[in-house]
Parts: C-alpha cells; structure tokens; sequence
C-alpha cells in the first residue's frame, strides 16, 4: 500500500487563478461553466471500425493573431508547427514534445495494433477563449462540420 | 475544451477528455475524463516517454468504449514526481504569497493600463 495522504491532492485551477488574478488586481472572478445535465451518446460501432479525430487548445497561430486563424482543421502531417503559448506549467515541463499534448503518432500505434479503426486525416484546433459564448456557438458547431466531413465517430479531446 | 466536448456528444459524436485541471474539467460536466494528475503541459503523457504516452492514450480509447455513464472520471495511476520535491509543481503553479505579492499587483496594474491605451487607439 501506498503512504496516506491528509489533504487532496489534486490541484485546484479554479481556486488558485481566481486568488492569482484577485492578487494581480482583477476583482470580478472568472465564472467557470458549470452545468447540472451532461450529454451522452454510445459508440455507433466497435471501437475497431470507428475513425477518432483529435482537438486541441494548441494554435495553429502565434497569441496576438486574430481569433479566426485559431479555429481551424489541419492535416495531421502539421501536427509539429504548432503555437503553445497559453496557460501550462512553465516551471515544471515544456510542450517540445507535441505527442504529450496532440498523440497523433500514439494514436496511429493504436490504428496500427487494430485498437481503433483509424485516425481523421485532420485534427482540430478550438481558440481557448474567455467567452464561452464563441465556443458553444461557434467554435463547437464548427469542429462538428468538420467531422463529418472527414467521417469522424469519436473525438478525443486534449486541452493543454 | 469541455464545451465542446459537450456539444459532439449531444451531436452524436461520443467524447473523451484527456487533462490534468480535474476541478474545471468536472465542474463543467462532460462524458468522459481521463484524469492525469500531472502539470499543465503534458496531459499525454511525460515528454518523449512514449511507452507512457501508449499507455494513456489507450486509457482513453478504454474509456471511450466502456464508460456508460456520463461524469465518468477515471484517473490514470502514472505519477509525475519520482521523490517528493518533485510535488512542489502543485504548489509553485500561480503562486501567490507574500514574496509576490506586490509586483504581481504593479504587473496587473500595467497591463489594465496597456489594454486600456489599445481599446482607446482602435476607438472601441
């Protein structure tokens, strides 16, 4: 058996940008989504014969780039030119390793060991965004379009 | 990111996170979440550990196929830290004491000035 622990150990995002922020003078904190009823759909088909597309928090732009350039579907083959500017933890590890946020290759061993069917011949950006209008409205509809059109039946999402 | 997720499911499309802020991620309310309690960054797995990186993608595939409740959280047993000074990421992260305080308030206060001065210029 493990050692005991005498507090949680996992940490609290929510608590710790909402002091952080109140430290750095911003006195509305953020109002984080919250919802009481959460959707859910079973796979179609097995696993083996589904097609998994991947979204990412990642950007296909630097920060100061307009928003619409941080919605986007790219080929899998541009998975290493992308942009990890937002909020990960510098101090402790880097983002040079895109597999520990974006496992396009990992995903393709699972293809290849017959795990999943295959991997979209795209993946999907969505701009982290502080309004979650955009997101629901458009952000979220528009990676849907995206696939079906690569025949996409289960999505793996990945923020950073 | 939850949202999102939020939204394929509703669609049709069944959902898998895969992340390391477990509050924000469960306060939202999505299907499926595979928890990885490491820093921000690396959600997939440590850098270049790829036998890792398997390991916790397949945790996801997993997850995706046998879940049948949506809030189904799992969390993956691989650990960041090899000793205990490792954990003080959990800590460090945002920090705010008494050693930060004040520039933390200077810089705060430098940057409500400089998107003030730009929303004046673009006449917003």
């Amino acid at each position: 058996m493990a050692q005991g622990i005498s507090h949680r150990r996992h940490v609290s995002y929510i608590d710790k940008s909402r002091e952080y922020y109140s430290a750095s003078g911003y006195d509305r904190p953020y109002r984080w989504a919250h919802y009481d009823d959460v959707p859910f759909s079973r796979l179609a088909k097995p696993l083996s014969l589904s097609r998994i597309g991947v979204v990412t928090t990642a950007d296909r732009a630097p920060s100061a780039a307009p928003r619409a350039t941080k919605l986007f579907a790219a080929p899998n083959s541009e998975s290493g030119r992308l942009f990890t500017e937002k909020s990960w933890d510098r101090e402790a590890t880097h983002t040079d390793d895109p597999e520990t946020y974006l496992p396009l290759a990992r995903l393709a061993e699972h293809v290849e060991a017959g795990h999943v069917g295959s991997l979209s011949p795209r993946f999907y950006g969505v701009p982290t965004d502080y309004s979650q209008r955009l997101t629901l409205e458009q952000d979220a509809p528009q990676v849907e379009t995206w696939m079906r059109e690569d025949g996409v039946d289960i999505a793996l999402l990945v923020p950073l | 990111m939850s949202l999102a997720a939020r939204h394929l499911e509703a669609a049709g499309i069944p959902t898998v996170i895969v992340g390391s802020a477990r509050d924000i991620v469960e306060e939202c309310g999505v299907p499926r979440f595979l928890f990885v309690d490491f820093p921000l960054g690396n959600p997939c797995g440590k850098p270049w550990d790829v036998d890792m990186q398997y390991r916790i993608v397949g945790g996801a595939l997993d997850l995706l196929e046998r879940a049948w409740l949506p809030r189904t959280t799992v969390q993956r047993p691989e650990t960041w830290a090899q000793g205990a000074a490792d954990e003080r990421w959990r800590e460090r992260y945002m920090w705010v004491g008494d050693d930060n305080r004040a520039a933390l308030a200077q810089t705060g206060e430098a940057r409500r000035q400089a998107q003030g001065a730009k929303r004046r210029a673009s006449g917003e």
